[in-house]
């Protein structure tokens, strides 16, 4: 068995806020037409969350669920059980038409944490980091130049995902936004 | 900036956010269609000044394709919609009609 390294391998720095890379995640996507009774009912035995709303992330104990588009999900688990994870909600779907797979390890995951954590992610992705946007919204967006989904964890925290592949830009350009000296003071 | 509200996931996606994706409602003419009507369909395309029917995609978000109505020389956008349509929602039109009375385009009006 090979031994698991997340991209960046929990690389950290500190600026006027802390980035750091989060190590191994567990992360599952699925496909699937999400009002019908069997999606929903087999995402809530096999995960314990409910089937999100639209943009919206839910939480229950170590997972999550997080709402990527109207047909898609991103469900975060604990990396070690990602895979029998995916069969136990292949099991549960059985026939219905759905698309389920580890992405785990095609992933990265960082936070960006500190009271300024809103202007630092302002700088890079196009959209309102207002206190319109609170914790229980996921975005999906882009970040400079790659695209990459956020959510708040709490009131100073965010949490970013993007392509393992692009985890490197993805670091950096998150450390030189929470650079020191970079303060904006706007939210 | 064209700032375009995504049918989708409910966001105003900034133009960055998007890629686009030429005219709107273009019937393809494939094979066994006359030569006319395969060369309107591959070059045959609207150039209006004012209202425009064009196809979006929420490329660094939800990823799906949709369709948007705007003006060509002001940038206003009337609204947006699904892209599972043949030709625009009423509500679009009559948006539309509000504004620019006596529009028209291609066959809609």
């Amino acid at each position: 068995m090979s031994n698991s390294v997340s991209a960046l391998n929990g690389e950290n720095v500190k600026g006027f806020v802390q980035v750091s890379e989060l190590g191994l995640q567990g992360m599952i996507t699925l496909r699937a037409n999400l009002s019908t009774p069997k999606v929903k009912k087999a995402i809530k035995d096999v995960t314990g969350v409910l089937v999100p709303k639209m943009r919206q992330i839910l939480h229950d104990g170590d997972n999550s669920i997080g709402w990527m588009s109207p047909d898609e999900l991103l469900i975060l688990c604990p990396h070690s059980g990602a895979e029998a994870m995916v069969t136990a909600l292949n099991d549960a779907l059985g026939k219905t038409h759905a698309l389920v797979i580890n992405v785990s390890d095609a992933r990265a995951m960082f936070a960006v944490k500190g009271a300024d954590a809103r202007d630092a992610m302002a700088k890079l992705a196009p959209t309102d980091f207002g206190m319109g946007f609170q914790p229980g919204e996921i975005r999906r967006s882009r970040l400079a130049q790659v695209a990459g989904a956020f959510w708040m964890v709490d009131q100073e925290t965010f949490n970013v995902v993007c392509f393992r592949s692009v985890a490197r830009y993805m670091f950096d350009v998150l450390a030189v936004s929470a650079e020191k000296g970079g303060e904006v003071g706007y939210f | 900036m064209l700032i375009l509200d995504c049918p989708y996931c409910g966001t105003s996606a900034d133009e960055t956010e998007l890629s686009p994706g030429g005219e709107a409602h273009i019937k393809r003419y494939g094979p066994g269609s006359s030569d006319t009507d395969f060369e309107g369909y591959l070059f045959g395309r609207e150039n209006p000044k004012g209202v425009h029917f064009e196809r979006w995609r929420h490329a660094n978000g939800c990823g799906k394709w949709f369709h948007a109505a705007r003006c060509t020389m002001t940038l206003e956008v009337f609204g947006t919609y699904a892209a599972q349509t043949f030709e625009p929602p009423q509500e679009i039109k009559d948006k539309i009609s509000a504004k620019r009375p006596g529009w028209s385009w291609r066959d809609f009006s």
